[in-house]
Order: structure tokens, then sequence, then C-alpha cells
């Protein structure tokens, strides 16, 4: 799964977690590069009912998030992914760029706007949580409810001492899971 | 023994044996000083939480969680990437109470070891972690640590060692003190890096080895990879661990002594051959070990795995992450009818040359993968062993060697097919042409 540099550690982690939580085998790291903030880094996730055992990178993904759409134009995101899967993309472009900028992919598309729903829910730009949702979504790795139902024990967990943020983490997921769009 | 009597000295080092029991190093430009009043410690907080069996947890995560299991007497490190993590871990269990520790936090890794030896020595149990550089810092120590016959502990995140700078993942780092006289276990995954650690104090403080020993795992691709793992018992491993029992240490009022002096053209050789001999010791301990943690967990370890090895006419020798990903490659290549194998060394010092040798006897082409490149015109080290043990047991098969992954080059699945398309063309043709390969190399 293909991210950048917004917390793509922590997004592939997050997923990691979940799918875990819903019994599932699980791969989730980062592939560092240089060591400076911001610089665009990808991070990979296996999903399995079974042991994985494979400890490679992923040249062929099923399913490829973008969480910085800036990086369409200088990374081959679609590279090697199955057009059986999708490539999920946090963008406010529309639907002809994205395809122009896409050329020669020929699978699913789908976007969001994690920006929007992330300032709306939780005041801040946090991508990672709407772009959690969306690929719950889009994958079906675990059902909605399996999700939300997780996640919010993630979230008493994780933010055990500022439980203030709780209630806004799962309106984004929330938001995510119906604003998530394939385009046509 | 005097009060403040120097015990033990050499270039770096002096440790000094006071009434109050504390030892002093002197290392280099600085004095530290820590108290190993470690009893005293113990059972100050009991506070362990019960763990869940089924978990997820990162390589180094693994090795943290493993040593708070272990609640050591002494850790003492200093940070390095991509093993930082480890002692980061164990600092936040010091500092909240999770284990009765004494954290040693010094200004390099030759004083880390140099502490450990200090500590090991007046009679604690102490653990470590580092990678690369930071092992080659300890250099000098390592070797004192295993002539002392102090059984150290130490989580080695594989690392290349510079130059030029590099942090990523090969295996030059355990290379480099392969002939250091410790024992060094490979580990595939975090499993497996954590399940070694539970075995190592075992092995190691066995009175017929009594040997430093390394737990290998590599770095970010299973030190940073979050994976499934299970986990035991707190209890259960403190009870297969047990106490640290030394029968001789410096802090034993009743038996004075020196420990590491002078040792001349009189007895350094027997000192020699003696390490010698508690290195052979160490495989019959190593499968003891192994088959009390097999009735704990119903996890097997011996020397070496063997996957799908039995019928194979093809193999692979390697260690750590790309064993997975080798025994992912044969699955595919057993749908296609194609016999592969693996054979995965987890003991790499001692090497069980013989039981290596059996096991590969009836193949019909073997590739031997070192990621770590000896630049010796000769093949890598893992290489080098395999072919010295069939060689003297008397087994002749077709054996090439392949250096790859070196500096964090990604090993994939094509990658691992593409030896074994080699080995079956080896076995077509009978021709072996250049033994000594590159895989995944630039020409």
């Amino acid at each position: 799964m293909e991210e950048d540099g917004q917390g793509a550690k922590t997004a592939s982690l997050l997923l990691a977690d979940a799918a875990f939580n819903t019994g599932k085998y699980i791969q989730g790291f980062p592939e560092y590069g240089p060591e400076r903030m911001g610089a665009p880094i990808t991070a990979y996730n296996r999903i399995s009912n079974n042991p994985i055992t494979i400890h490679s990178n992923i040249y062929e993904p099923d399913y490829v998030v973008v969480v910085d759409d800036t990086l369409l134009e200088s990374v081959n995101v679609t590279a090697g992914l199955k057009e059986t899967g999708a490539i999920i993309i946090n963008t406010t472009k529309d639907a002809e760029y994205l395809k122009n900028v896409l050329k020669g992919y020929n699978g699913k598309i789908y976007t969001i706007d994690a920006r929007k729903i992330s300032m709306e829910t939780l005041g801040k730009y946090f991508p990672n949580t709407p772009m959690l949702a969306a690929v719950v979504k889009v994958s079906k790795v675990m059902t909605e409810e399996d999700f939300l139902n997780d996640m919010i024990g993630s979230f008493k967990h994780k933010f055990a001492k500022k439980p203030e943020v709780i209630d806004g983490n799962m309106k984004a997921l929330e938001m995510a899971l119906k604003e998530v769009k394939q385009i046509q | 023994m005097c009060k403040g009597m120097p015990i033990w000295r050499n270039r770096n080092e002096i440790i000094l044996l006071f009434d109050e029991i504390h030892v002093i190093y002197h290392v280099g430009v600085g004095v530290f000083w820590r108290p190993v009043s470690s009893k005293a410690n113990l059972n100050k907080l009991k506070g362990e939480i019960k763990m869940s069996i089924r978990e997820r947890l990162s390589g180094n995560e693994a090795a943290a969680t493993a040593m708070k299991q272990i609640n050591p007497d002494v850790v003492a490190a200093f940070p390095i990437t991509p093993s930082t993590e480890i002692p980061q871990y164990f600092s936040s269990f010091v500092s909240n109470g999770t284990v009765d520790t004494e954290f040693v936090a010094v200004e390099s890794e030759h004083s880390a070891m140099s502490a450990c030896i200090g500590a090991e020595a007046a009679g604690a149990r102490a653990m470590t972690a580092t990678s690369s550089n930071g092992l080659s810092l300890m250099w000098e120590m390592i070797y004192i640590a295993s002539s002392l016959r102090l059984p150290i502990v130490m989580s080695l995140v594989n690392r290349a060692v510079s130059g030029p700078l590099n942090i990523h993942n090969d295996h030059s780092d355990a290379m480099g003190v392969r002939d250091s006289g410790w024992i060094q276990l490979f580990s595939e995954n975090n499993q497996e890096a954590y399940d070694n650690l539970i075995m190592a104090h075992r092995i190691a403080e066995n009175k017929d080895v009594l040997l430093p020993l390394m737990v290998c795992q590599d770095g970010f691709i299973t030190s940073h990879s979050i994976e499934n793992i299970e986990l035991i018992e707190d209890e259960k491993v403190k009870e297969f661990v047990g106490q640290y029992k030394p029968e001789h240490y410096l802090l034993n009022d009743k038996e004075p002594m020196a420990i590491g002096p002078l040792d001349l053209q009189a007895y350094l050789f027997e000192h020699k051959r003696q390490q010698a001999e508690a290195m052979k010791n160490a495989k019959k301990v190593i499968l003891e070990v192994a088959k009390d943690f097999e009735k704990m967990t119903g996890r097997k370890y011996g020397f070496f795995e063997e996957y799908k090895l039995e019928d194979a006419e093809i193999a692979i020798v390697c260690m750590n992450s790309t064993a997975g990903t080798t025994k992912y490659t044969i699955d595919k290549l057993r749908e296609k009818g194609i016999k592969a194998g693996l054979l995965k060394i987890r003991v790499f010092r001692p090497f069980p040359a013989e039981e290596v040798a059996k096991a590969l006897s009836n193949l019909k082409a073997i590739a031997v993968l070192d990621k770590a490149d000896s630049l010796n015109a000769a093949g890598g080290a893992l290489f080098e062993d395999v072919v010295s043990g069939m060689y003297v047991n008397n087994i002749h098969v077709p054996t090439v060697s392949y250096v790859y992954g070196i500096g964090g080059r990604d090993t994939k699945s094509d990658d691992i097919e593409k030896v074994y398309n080699d080995l079956s063309k080896i076995v077509k043709t009978g021709n072996i042409d250049n033994p000594y390969r590159y895989l995944g190399v630039r020409d």
C-alpha cells in the first residue's frame, strides 16, 4: 500500500492493528529512506487469513492509498497495482485530472477529501484517520461494524489521557466511510 | 581482597571492588561508576501485567518485551539505528517500574559492553542491544566478554557496517564477530527473535557453556515490521529463565578472585581451547533448552529449520528474514512441481557442520545465501562453513555461493525464484560455471 510522508507509517500501523483485532495475520512496515520529516515515504500492509512468511516490499499491491495527491505527478503510484484492486486517493481533484494523471491504469479509482473531513471533525489536518476508514470500506478487509467497534476500543486506549478527541476521531471514521467515492 | 584493590585491568578498563559493592569502569576519557546492587532492587516492584497470548509487535518490541519478562539485573546500551527502540522501550519499563533492572545509559557502545562485562563479572545478569557500527565499537570488549566466560546476552539488530554510511539491513555486523566466541542465534521474524531471547540465558549461563550469546534479527525488515506474535505469560518466562546463580563471581566474598589477569604463553592457549570446548558443549545445551521450550510453548527449535527439504532436489541455505521469503517462493514452486527446499540456519555459532551436511546430503544442487560479502574472492562466510562441513563429512553436492541483500537491497520472491532456476540449470547441465555469485546487484 503506497502512501506518503504525512504519517504513512502511522496509517499502516493503524490498518494493521484494525485487521489484527478482527483475527487476521498482519504485516505493517514502512520503507525507510532518508531520515527527514516530510520526505515521501512508502508504507506497506499485508493482511491474510494465514501466517505471512514473505519479507520483502510489495510489488503487486491489491490496493494503493495515496495520502498526498501532489505525488501523483512524480511517483508512479499504480506500478504493479492489480486491476482487480483499487487506488484510493486523498484529493479534491476532478475525475478528468485523475484519469489523465493515472493514464494506463484501468482499475478502480476512489477519492476522498480527508482534509475536509479531518478539519470538520478534528479541527486539524490528520489525514490518517479518514484514509484508514476509506481503505477499510474499499478493500472490505472487515465489516464496517467490526471496524467501528474495534476502533472505539483502540481510541479509548490510545487517547486514555485525552478522551475529548475520541468522539471527533469516531466521527472522522464514520464520515469517511460515507464519503469515499468511486469515480466513474 | 583488600578495599579498592584493582582486580582486573587492561588498556581501557579498571574494575575496583569496594566494601560497598561498587564497580567502576574507567573507559577512555570518562569515569563511570554504578552500583551493581541489583539484589537490593530485586523484589521491589512486582506489578506484572498478565500478557495476552496473541499480540502484534515489531521485532524491536518483541525483543524489548522478552527483556522485560527476563527482567535482567543490568542493561547497558547506547542507541544506534535500527536497534535504538530496544533500549528505548526498555528504559520506559525501567522508569515505570515494570522491571527492577539497573539501566546504564552509557556514552558509547564500548562502554555498554564494558558495563555488561563489569556487571556480569560481579555476578549480575546483564543484557544489551546494538547494531552495525555500535557492534564495531564494542569489538575489543566482545572478545573480552567471551574470553572471561561471561554469559552476557545481546540483541543484535543486523545492519550494514559502514562505509559508506548505510543504516539498512545486511549481516556484515554479525559476520564481523563470528569468530569472537559468542553464540549466534538468527531469527526469521519477531517471534523467533523473542523466543531466542527467552532461551538465551539458559544456554549462555549453563555451566558447561558460560559464553555470551547474541540473538540476531534483520534490521527494519523485522525490527520495524509489526507482525503477529505469540507471547508467553510473564510467570512462565520467569520460571523458564530462572534465577542467575553464577558459580564464581566477584561479589562473592567467600571466594576472592581475579578476573582477566595477564595470560601469556603458558596458559592462553589452554584458555582458548576451553572456550572452543564450551562452544562445542553449547550444541547439546541449545537442543536441551529447545526441548524444554517446546514443552512450554509447543514451538520447536533446533540448530536449523528444514522446510520441505525431505524430498527436495534443490535447496537454499540462508538465515533470518530471507528464509520466510524463501518459504513463500518454495510454496509457489511446489505448485509447479519443482522440488525446492530450504535449510534455515538458526544456530550459526556454534556451527552445526555435521548436522547441516547430513541434512543436505540427498540434494542435487545447493545455493548458500550470504547477506554479507566476505570480500575474499572465495564466497560468503555461511557458504564456506556449509561446504567445509560437507567436505569433511564426505558429502559432495554441487554448491554455489550467492551474496545478496547488501545494504538493505530488497530481496524479492522473484530473486529467490531466480536462484532456484539457476540450481535447476546446474542439475540439468552438471555445470557450476561460477560458484561465487551475486544476487540482485547491478553489474
